[in-house]
């Protein structure tokens, strides 16, 4: 259509229903990962919302896969850090004994994995649970495929460490 | 040991139940229009000229589209030219549905849904709002449509204008014909042109 204005942002960016069908099913895959099932879809949603907040401001359209990682990754800290002070918050007249409803499936190890810097826990996440390449996880991460290398290796480390002791 | 370790988290990852990604898609369009962060919301609705998409804006009817008009090229249009935040919800284009099923099933004349006239600037703009002026049953040249808009003598110019109508039906450019009496052009095909005339009785049905 002729006479139109162009684009106002100056970046084509796609409709941000085909970033709904195109990654919300392994965005889930990837916040199970990093908070369990029962607060993955809540996170899923969260992530969404602050995407879509956000979107028409992006300055750069190439990676949007990438960029929802990221905001996916910083929900899921966000909610980590919450259950963290759940407990103190638990004193203060709510139940002590009730289980925190949001659990992983606990043999320690996946807690282990929980308490791993951010970017590290992404990783380890996209290649053991997710069962991805380094090129791909790079990919997600906005990181080179050495970088995610890196990362899962020292993730690893770290977990090598907590598991011996 | 290392390997160990790489098993061990392979398989001990926290089980996941499948995304029900309607389901998912539903909540999230919910909360997105709550937050008033919908910019173009879309639905389809069925008529006797096919299936027709409606694109809505806070401020009204900004496209509708007949079949064979590829939807992600819409999409991407609408995404450059109004902004990308736009998700499939169909709700929000309730009320030109239920005109639109009114006005197919004879029991209506005006539409009073908002228009949104942002994709239109200048003299196209100018011959879609005279031809919005249009009533049920009238027809108009599209050399009085030019001189409505202004420029009795640019009527090629307003003929592309009315075959660009990113609003048909609603905005009736099937009401403008030839002076002579021939039927013109029409965005959705001669057939629809023709029927939409007969359903507003100028034509013999």
């Amino acid at each position: 259509m002729p006479g139109g204005r162009g684009v106002p942002w100056g970046v084509q960016l796609p409709p941000f229903e085909t970033l709904v069908d195109a990654h919300a099913h392994e965005l889930h895959r990837f916040l199970v990962g990093l908070v369990g099932d029962a607060d993955a879809e809540d996170c899923l949603q969260e992530t969404y919302m602050a995407a879509l907040r956000t979107y028409p401001t992006l300055r750069n359209g190439e990676n949007l896969r990438a960029w929802l990682y990221t905001i996916a990754q910083r929900k899921a800290t966000d909610l980590v850090r919450r259950r963290v002070r759940r407990p103190t918050r638990d004193l203060d007249g709510v139940d002590p004994a009730a289980p925190p409803a949001h659990e992983l499936v606990d043999d320690g190890l996946w807690h282990t994995v929980a308490a791993l810097p951010t970017k590290q826990r992404a990783a380890i996440v996209q290649r053991f649970v997710l069962d991805l390449a380094y090129a791909e996880i790079g990919e997600r991460m906005g990181i080179s495929e050495e970088a995610a290398r890196q990362n899962v290796s020292a993730g690893l480390r770290k977990l090598r460490q907590q598991v011996d002791r | 040991m290392s390997d160990d370790l790489e098993r061990r988290l392979a398989g001990e990852a926290p089980a996941a139940g499948p995304l029900d990604l309607d389901r998912f898609r539903q909540a999230f369009v919910r909360r997105a229009d709550e937050a008033g962060l919908v910019d173009v919301a879309y639905g389809q609705l069925e008529s006797p000229l096919g299936t027709l998409t409606a694109f809505v804006t806070p401020a009204g009817l900004v496209r509708l589209s007949y079949p064979g008009e590829p939807i992600e090229r819409q999409l991407e249009e609408l995404a450059s030219r109004v902004s990308p935040r736009i998700l499939a919800a169909p709700e929000r284009t309730d009320a030109a549905r239920r005109q639109l099923d009114e006005y197919f099933a004879g029991r209506r004349q005006r539409f009073d849904v908002p228009v949104d006239w942002r994709l239109l600037h200048g003299f196209r703009e100018a011959v879609l709002r005279a031809t919005a002026a249009i009533p049920f049953g009238s027809v108009a040249s599209y050399r009085s449509i030019a001189a409505a808009a202004g420029s009795p003598n640019a009527y090629r110019a307003a003929g592309n204008a009315l075959g660009s109508n990113p609003i048909p039906i609603v905005v009736p450019c099937h009401r403008v014909l030839h002076s002579g009496g021939g039927l013109g052009g029409y965005t959705g095909g001669l057939d629809r042109k023709r029927y939409l005339l007969g359903l507003e009785g100028v034509l013999g049905a």
